[in-house]
């Protein structure tokens, strides 16, 4: 067998090309960090974290972990990242069972149901979510009445100074006791769950569309009811197609959530752009971001893929 | 394929050294390049509130108006005798300083305290000009509300904007006198005031003129009043980046310009007859350096030696520039207080041109 020549050998032009493109990125990055290095020494700014440890002084108007002015940028984040957390943890369940039922819903045999699924998917999805956010902050919850003459829903009290829930009762004109929600968390949950569950619908929808029409049409003859033959045929079969897309969903909400700054939620975007401006380390703290976002997004994924692996069909 | 790996890493130190080394290699030293790049450019590029009447907002006929404005139309008067050749950023408060290090504007001229951390290089690394309006941080309530003093604000909600010192020194003030509070903070004034207007929270807290200003424009400025407790102390100025003498500097002698040209009686209206006047008595020696009859003054800054009465002409003096946008001329009738000239007992004191 004569040698092959190196540049007929696929397997090395491959690794040829391979380490050609990773140096001509390496070069790409290497440069960005070197005019990064240069300008920030120029500048007189060094990347440290430093900082962190540094009492934060600033209030923040909600927190779930513990917090007052006088502990540090890091508790202060830390804070933040909590506060998102909250948002993402409360938003992915109910944006899930609103998105389902509205999902499901478009496959109805009552066609007020359907009409009244497909207009709200096809409205809340057209619409920017921040423009979404800003209207049922500024436009609903801020006109609410006052605590005395709140709005009385079952379970549900809704109030200038706050959504109540379980039973709140109004003492001295003030309402005590229940769940409070704040409007800015409350504004939030609602713009990002609407809009998040228009998108869920849609896959939920896509989902079910994939079964095909026999297994409806066997379930019946079987003389399963609709609703039935939904949850016990349908649903389970078009799981595997509805993962993989809600996967891509939950990502956008947990992302979709930093534009609570704009409705006065302080979430750790929000906390973060007071500690950029305090401290002026702008690098550091959008580093900081990226890699908080980014890691919450891979968690995500990491269990939305095993969901997946456990909704998929086995080979047997 | 271990060594294989390997190399990238050793490559990519490599060209961190090597082209750092280039780069410190080009370094012309500071100061070299903002002024010579704003004047090859042609234009100014001003970051400011615009939407703060008096200070920085745009008028009926979508012009730029106010202090902060006329800071700008200032420099580009020196640098290019036309105050319109300016550019103007509409900055939120937690961006103005990210966009003044990154380049985008050449100069911040946005309502910005003075502070240490702000102007160390361990900090922000910014260059402050001169003040040129010395402010306090005030608190603004309903009337209806009947609250007249911070005391009566225990365990309400009070507005402010992200990223000011207003947050900082509420934070301050509410906790030395351990008065329990909800501070809700938005991004920009806008929704800050939108919502205080909406009744979200029962005091909206920023500097006294900003208060006083957004009173002007809400539908019944009657109905909100300023409480007199004032919080802190809030210098105002335009901003630049550090290690930029060449610009800081221009900038710095532009706006003492102004404030010198008060001290000395010149204004817009009668520029002409002073520089005249200048021109034909040898013996006004003051007078002719301050406006470039004599010496080099604005060489020495880069700038031409006419830079003086070239701002003079076109915004005045800083009397008449305070009482254009803010004092007595304008709707906002902001006492000069703090801002009257050293000559009448405030703060405007301008070094000696010489």
């Amino acid at each position: 067998m004569t040698a092959l020549p190196w540049w007929r050998d696929s397997r090395k032009v491959g690794w040829l090309v391979q380490a050609a493109v990773g140096l001509g990125l390496l070069l790409v990055v290497a440069l960005l960090l070197s005019n990064l290095e240069h300008n920030l020494t120029r500048a007189g700014l060094r990347l440290t974290l430093g900082w962190l440890n540094q009492p934060a002084g600033f209030d923040i108007a909600e927190t779930l972990l513990p917090y007052r002015a006088s502990d540090s940028y890091g508790r202060a984040l830390l804070a933040g990242l909590v506060n998102t957390l909250r948002v993402v943890g409360i938003g992915l369940v109910l944006a899930t069972g609103l998105g389902v039922v509205a999902g499901a819903a478009s496959f109805s045999t009552n066609p007020l149901l359907r009409g009244l699924s497909r207009t709200y998917v096809e409205v809340v999805r057209n619409i920017p979510l921040l423009l979404q956010l800003v209207f049922w902050y500024f436009a609903v919850f801020l006109t609410l009445p006052p605590a005395n003459q709140a709005l009385q829903l079952p379970g549900l009290q809704l109030a200038k100074s706050g959504v109540y829930l379980l039973g709140a009762r109004l003492v001295n004109g003030e309402l005590v006791g229940g769940w409070r929600l704040s409007l800015e968390l409350a504004a939030l949950l609602t713009g990002l769950v609407i809009y998040s569950a228009a998108f869920i619908a849609e896959v939920v929808r896509g989902g079910i569309a994939s079964v095909p029409k026999g297994q409806w049409e066997a379930a019946e003859s079987l003389g399963l009811k609709p609703l039935a033959t939904l949850r016990l045929v349908v649903l389970p079969q078009a799981l595997r197609v509805i993962v993989p897309g809600l996967n891509s969903q939950y990502i956008s909400l947990a992302k979709n959530s930093s534009l609570a700054v704009a409705i006065g939620y302080p979430d750790l975007y929000a906390v973060a752009e007071t500690t950029l401006n305090q401290t002026g380390r702008g690098i550091e703290v959008f580093l900081l971001l990226m890699a908080v976002y980014l890691g919450l997004d891979l968690c995500i994924s990491v269990l939305m893929n095993g969901l997946e692996r456990l909704v998929s069909l086995k080979d047997r | 394929m271990r060594s294989f790996s390997r190399t990238p890493a050793a490559l990519l130190l490599g060209l961190l050294f090597g082209l750092g080394g280039c780069a410190g290699g080009q370094d012309q030293g500071p100061g070299a390049g903002r002024l010579a790049a704003i004047k090859a450019r042609g234009t100014l590029s001003c970051g400011v509130d615009g939407k703060l009447p008096g200070f920085s907002y745009q008028d009926s006929d979508g012009k730029y108006v106010g202090i902060d404005v006329d800071v700008c139309r200032a420099l580009a008067a020196a640098l290019f005798n036309d105050p319109n050749k300016v550019e103007y950023r509409e900055l939120t408060s937690s961006e103005r300083f990210t966009a003044l290090a990154s380049g985008e504007v050449d100069v911040l001229s946005r309502n910005s305290t003075r502070t240490l951390s702000r102007d160390a290089s361990g900090g922000n690394g910014l260059e402050f000009a001169p003040t040129i309006y010395y402010d306090g941080q005030g608190v603004m309530v309903p009337v209806a509300s009947g609250i007249t003093s911070l005391k009566q604000l225990a365990g309400k909600t009070i507005c402010t904007e992200n990223g000011t010192t207003t947050e900082l020194n509420l934070a301050d003030r509410f906790r030395e006198q351990a008065i329990p509070y909800t501070p809700v903070k938005y991004q920009t004034g806008d929704q800050t005031y939108a919502a205080y207007l909406q009744g979200r929270c029962a005091a909206v807290t920023s500097d006294r003129s900003q208060l006083a200003a957004k009173k002007t424009s809400f539908p019944d400025p009657a109905a909100h009043t300023l409480l007199p407790d004032v919080l802190s102390k809030e210098p105002l100025g335009p901003v630049t980046v550090n290690n930029d003498s060449g610009l800081s500097d221009a900038l710095r002698w532009v706006l003492f310009a102004t404030m010198q040209a008060e001290e000395s009686g010149i204004t817009s209206k009668n520029i002409k007859e002073k520089l005249a006047f200048a021109k034909a008595n040898p013996n006004q020696a003051d007078l002719r350096r301050f406006l470039g009859v004599e010496g080099e003054l604005g060489q020495q800054l880069g700038l031409p030696a006419d830079f003086v009465p070239r701002i003079i002409a076109s915004v005045g003096n800083y009397g008449e520039i305070y009482s254009r946008n803010v004092g007595s001329e304008s709707k906002l009738k902001l006492d000069r207080g703090l801002n009257r000239s050293y000559k009448d007992g405030g703060l405007i004191y301008s070094p000696p041109f010489r």
